[in-house]
């Protein structure tokens, strides 16, 4: 179970534990293509995907998305988790091996007690896929 | 252009019911290892009544919508030239395995930026459960990208 870091002890450059994900597989996209609802066939039909003119299928942006918010549910229990906003920055290919990053920005002593996290998913060169902020409130 | 009278459109709501087991194929899929996720006891001893609904999944249950091309056909929009520029989640409340949710789109905010080559349309969605409390607040902006002329 997930319980809250001490407000008072956190620091503003503190790093959240990171999340390593293996390559990225078409049978992730496939799985995420059913348990999403999202259908779209670009991200799990290879045919559909070059026709569109892309070089292959890729990842849901949502998906990257579901990662950064396992860091934060892996870092403070969801209830603490007051905002969560994505911003979607490159594609995530086949294959890449996507880290999530994420860490202290701000911390706010007023009620409720409160920090920014900036959170980041980028591949093994460094490049960055999606862009997020989260807010943490402390009860 | 998108007719920006489009802004300010509210569309009909709807409720979807949360499925324990969409849950699970979820956590499986994105790959998720805590217990909370997955199994009912760990979830009750974290102090969920049944299982959580994780905050992205909020955008999933939002795809449940009856007609799901509806914002698309109002605006008018070509599903190819469409592109997922930003997705925000407001959070006031978990909430859970079989809770009936229910989900009030708008259209907020219709703006081009590069001299009208690209378009933004903002949507807020309201996610209430059947008490009325609110529960979350989505926040889509959608790229979309017109030819040059």
């Amino acid at each position: 179970m997930t319980t809250l870091p001490d407000w008072h002890s956190l620091q503003v450059g503190d790093a959240l534990p990171t999340l390593h994900l293996p390559p990225l597989t078409r049978l992730t996209l496939a799985l995420y293509c059913g348990a999403s609802g999202d259908h779209n066939p670009i991200h799990v039909d290879s045919d559909f995907a070059k026709a569109a003119g892309m070089p292959d299928v890729f990842a849901h942006g949502m998906l990257s998305a579901a990662w950064l918010a396992r860091v934060l549910t892996d870092w403070v229990p969801q209830s603490a988790i007051r905002s969560l906003d994505v911003r979607f920055v490159a594609i995530t290919q086949v294959g890449e091996r996507i880290s999530c990053t994420g860490r202290v920005t701000e911390k706010l002593d007023l009620p409720p007690r409160s920090a920014r996290v900036q959170l980041q998913t980028a591949n093994a060169e460094g490049v960055v896929k999606l862009s997020a902020e989260a807010l943490i409130a402390w009860p | 252009m998108i007719d920006r009278r489009h802004i300010g459109t509210a569309f009909a709501p709807f409720t979807v019911s949360v499925d324990a087991g969409r849950l699970r194929f979820f956590a499986r899929a994105t790959g998720q290892t805590n217990p909370v996720y997955t199994d009912d006891d760990a979830a009750r001893a974290a102090g969920h009544p049944a299982l959580p609904v994780p905050p992205t999944f909020l955008f999933c249950l939002e795809m449940e919508a009856p007609n799901p091309a509806a914002i698309r056909e109002t605006l008018g929009l070509d599903y190819s030239r469409i592109l997922h520029g930003e997705q925000g989640f407001t959070l006031h409340r978990t909430a859970h395995a079989g809770d009936r949710l229910t989900f009030r789109q708008r259209i907020t905010d219709i703006y081009d930026k590069k001299h009208g080559a690209l378009e933004f349309i903002v949507r807020l969605t309201e996610v209430s459960d059947a008490l009325g409390n609110a529960v979350a607040e989505l926040r889509c902006v959608t790229v979309y990208r017109n030819p040059a002329p």
